[in-house]
């Protein structure tokens, strides 16, 4: 990921520690030692923190799932999150009923299908589609299997995920048409390019006469949970000279955000 | 200035949410704002009106500052609303008696049993549609008359108004004390047992038997029909549509056509069919109702089927069990088995409602091994829900004698892909989900919309539904046969729990 400007930027400027996740590290600590459960004023006389402090650390701790707090006697524990950490950071079928309104505007304002997919061993799970709204005949793709390189939303989930990119390994990928990117500089250059602008497109990568835009899903602290995008034939997505309407650019980021938006990242 | 958009209004049980739609049916802005449950004592179910008032009187606004959107450029008002829940307020000072008695409140189960017993109560249901229930309006204006003294005289002489929550908020948003306009639709006063479903009017008798005094009642208009215009909160508004929410989502899903149906997947959930012109009275454990009156045209009726615990019972695997954080994770858990393991559970967690009506039956887990995991568990809560649907569109089909050939579905579960999945396979045909998943609140504003000329006609609205998803079913028939058949002798273990108090 050596195109990534920011990254290089990042090696110039080393900050200093951050009090705020030495002192939330602390909490998980004290919280993972203590048999029971601990109110807000035992966490904050055991760190040495104000009361007012303590609690705002654990709010931020329990709205990214560390932390949860008991609702009958306001006392906290350690959160199921942390236990899955690394596994499942947000559950697919919880993506689906969280996003399911905002795809179904997105289906309505485009006049095209819908479609959220996250990543599944190398591949896009389709967890979530939403017709064409033209009442013609369609079938649900629910839990079918993408390639990531070939489609505008595995194309957002490789630019966002540097795991995910590293399964594709490094010999040449398959061939879907004549347009499918194959090479693998070819697709790093691709997706610094989709990180630089934030959404992908897909022009006949996978299906002559296809196109498609997808844009990220972010959930806590802008982690990339999934992507979003359209879906449709290339002479409706995509002007004369070959590229993605702009409207339907924007149609997709903003659904895509308002998601992110549910979904708790706040700078989405 | 054009006329561009219809606000809804959706008073439901736990929040009041208004919404702005444009002339596609597509949502412009939404705002909510929920309300306080009060549970003063087991079996009792409160709410402020005039906590819901004020929250209207905030959100309505608000929507219209989302949308960007001047109150000149609002054609109607359409309200959508929880039924059955039952209000008396004084018409001099607007305040409410008390608290509205919510249609979960079970405080009439004593009087509604020394009700039944009388020789006059087989007229009831014949009358009105209803079975003799705690669940509908008139038992509670009688316990609310048994329990202060004075409150009959007073509601006989006129000073007591009697309403559900949509006569509330016209009768606030009209003016209140200073002129407001007291009525009721058809279909929210077809489920007051108060009602004649043939007539559309108050019956004389039902009014005797119940013993409610005429003049406290509001007056039962169509659905759809220019009642006025707003005074207060939207001022200069018309207020074009009332319906009680279920009505309003069979109205929102344009199950227009006798045979047409919907069933909306919440807490409980409500299957709703189309009959016609003509209401078919049921001898299978449905409930004839009032489905939408457009005008001056003849009402439409329906065949309603209740589910008391559906999503209820997952939130029960959530928050009683804890073996999920989500009620969506309740899909990923069932996935990580291929089918029940023979385990059924029935959630009669208070008696279940149709077909049945089994007050005393309680809720059963059938089939337990040791081969039984959470994964099994999960499919049979969720298996739940699909076989109480099949249940009550069987007892529709046998009363209506209409096959039913595809169910328009709606509501949270609606996510649920298994589930939706496994709906169409236990009923033997296609599923829909349509684009606009806030049906209730849409199908105010249709029928809001339609009051006001904002959309022509029934054929216009037809043509803004879009299906979203379909589910085909694609079970084997001898396997569907084989768990119905599991799932009957289930039900049957649920029965005759609960003994009579001696």
């Amino acid at each position: 990921m050596s195109n990534d400007p920011r990254e290089g930027a990042t090696l110039w400027t080393v900050p200093g520690p951050v009090q705020s996740i030495q002192r939330g590290a602390a909490i998980l600590r004290l919280l993972a030692r203590s048999s029971g459960r601990l109110g807000v004023g035992e966490i904050a006389t055991s760190l040495g923190l104000p009361r007012g402090t303590a609690h705002g650390l654990l709010r931020t701790l329990q709205l990214v799932g560390f932390v949860e707090q008991d609702d009958a006697t306001g006392k906290y524990q350690l959160g199921a999150a942390l236990l899955h950490l690394g596994t499942s950071y947000l559950d697919v079928n919880e993506l689906r009923s969280r996003a399911i309104n905002w795809a179904d505007a997105l289906a309505a304002r485009s006049c095209e299908s819908v479609k959220i997919g996250t990543v599944l061993d190398g591949q896009v799970l389709v967890v979530h589609h939403v017709f064409r709204p033209d009442d013609s005949l369609q079938t649900l793709d629910v839990g079918s299997l993408l390639p990531m390189h070939a489609t505008a939303l595995g194309k957002v989930l490789l630019a966002f995920d540097s795991g995910a990119s590293a399964t594709l390994g490094a010999g040449p990928l398959d061939a879907f048409t004549r347009r499918t990117i194959v090479e693998p500089r070819a697709l790093a250059r691709a997706l610094a390019a989709i990180r630089e602008v934030g959404w992908a497109a897909q022009v006949e990568e996978m299906t002559v006469g296809e196109a498609a835009v997808a844009a990220p899903i972010r959930g806590h602290g802008g982690l990339v949970v999934g992507a979003m995008g359209i879906t449709g034939a290339v002479e409706r997505i995509c002007d004369a000279k070959g590229q993605p309407n702009t409207a339907l650019v924007t149609f997709v980021r903003d659904a895509a955000r308002a998601v992110s938006r549910d979904l708790g990242a706040s700078r989405w | 200035m054009v006329m561009r958009y219809v606000m809804s209004i959706d008073q439901g049980t736990t929040s009041t949410r208004c919404i702005v739609f444009d002339q596609r049916g597509r949502l412009v802005s939404v705002t909510q704002r929920e309300h306080r449950q009060h549970f003063p004592r087991p079996g009792w179910v409160e709410h402020d009106a005039m906590e819901i008032w004020r929250n209207l009187e905030r959100i309505a606004p608000e929507a219209l500052r989302q949308a960007g959107v001047g109150l000149e450029e609002i054609a109607a008002i359409g309200i959508a609303n929880q039924r059955e829940t039952t209000l008396l307020w004084d018409r001099r000072t607007g305040l409410p008696l008390r608290r509205a008695v919510v249609w979960q409140d079970t405080r009439t189960n004593a009087l509604v049993d020394e009700l039944a017993a009388r020789p006059e109560a087989a007229m009831v249901q014949k009358r009105c549609g209803l079975p003799l229930a705690t669940y509908f309006s008139a038992p509670r204006i009688r316990w609310l008359f048994d329990a202060t003294p004075g409150l009959r005289e007073r509601a006989e002489r006129g000073e007591v108004l009697f309403g559900t929550m949509e006569s509330w908020l016209i009768w606030n948003l009209t003016g209140g004390p200073d002129g407001g306009l007291h009525l009721t639709d058809v279909t929210n006063a077809s489920r007051t047992l108060l009602m004649d479903l043939a007539t559309l009017e108050w019956d004389a008798d039902l009014l005797d038997f119940f013993g409610v005094p005429r003049a406290m009642l509001p007056q039962i208009r169509p659905s759809t029909e220019t009642y006025g215009v707003a005074s207060r909160v939207l001022p200069g508004v018309r207020i074009g549509a009332a319906l009680g929410d279920q009505q309003a989502a069979l109205f929102g899903q344009t199950c227009f056509a006798p045979g047409e149906a919907k069933c909306t997947y919440g807490t409980g959930s409500f299957l709703m069919l189309n009959t016609g012109t003509e209401p078919v009275r049921s001898s299978h454990g449905l409930l004839t109702t009032v489905g939408y009156q457009v005008g001056a045209e003849p009402a439409v009726y329906a065949l309603e089927g209740p589910i008391a615990v559906t999503g209820a019972l997952v939130q029960w695997f959530r928050d009683g069990l804890g073996l999920i954080n989500s009620a969506a994770e309740i899909e990923t858990l069932a996935k990580t088995v291929d089918d029940n393991g023979g385990c059924y559970i029935v959630p009669a967690f208070a008696g279940l409602f149709a077909p049945h009506w089994r007050s005393e039956a309680r809720g059963v887990i059938v089939g337990l091994t040791s081969y039984i995991t959470k994964g099994h568990l999960a499919r049979a809560v969720l298996e739940a829900t699909a076989w109480q649907t099949r249940e009550v569109v069987d007892a529709m089909n046998a009363d209506s004698g209409l096959a039913l050939r595809t169910l328009k579905v709606d509501g949270g579960m609606t996510a649920d892909n298994l589930l939706m999945q496994y709906i169409a396979d236990v009923l033997d045909v296609p599923v829909v989900r349509p684009m606009v998943a806030e049906t209730v609140s849409l199908g105010a504003a249709y029928a809001a919309g339609l009051a006001v000329g904002y959309w022509p006609d029934l054929e216009g609205l037809r043509r803004n539904w879009h299906r979203a998803a379909q589910w085909l079913p694609v079970m084997e028939p001898e396997r569907r046969a084989a768990e119905y058949d599991n799932w009957c002798r289930a039900v049957e273990r649920s029965f005759d729990w609960m003994r009579p108090r001696d």
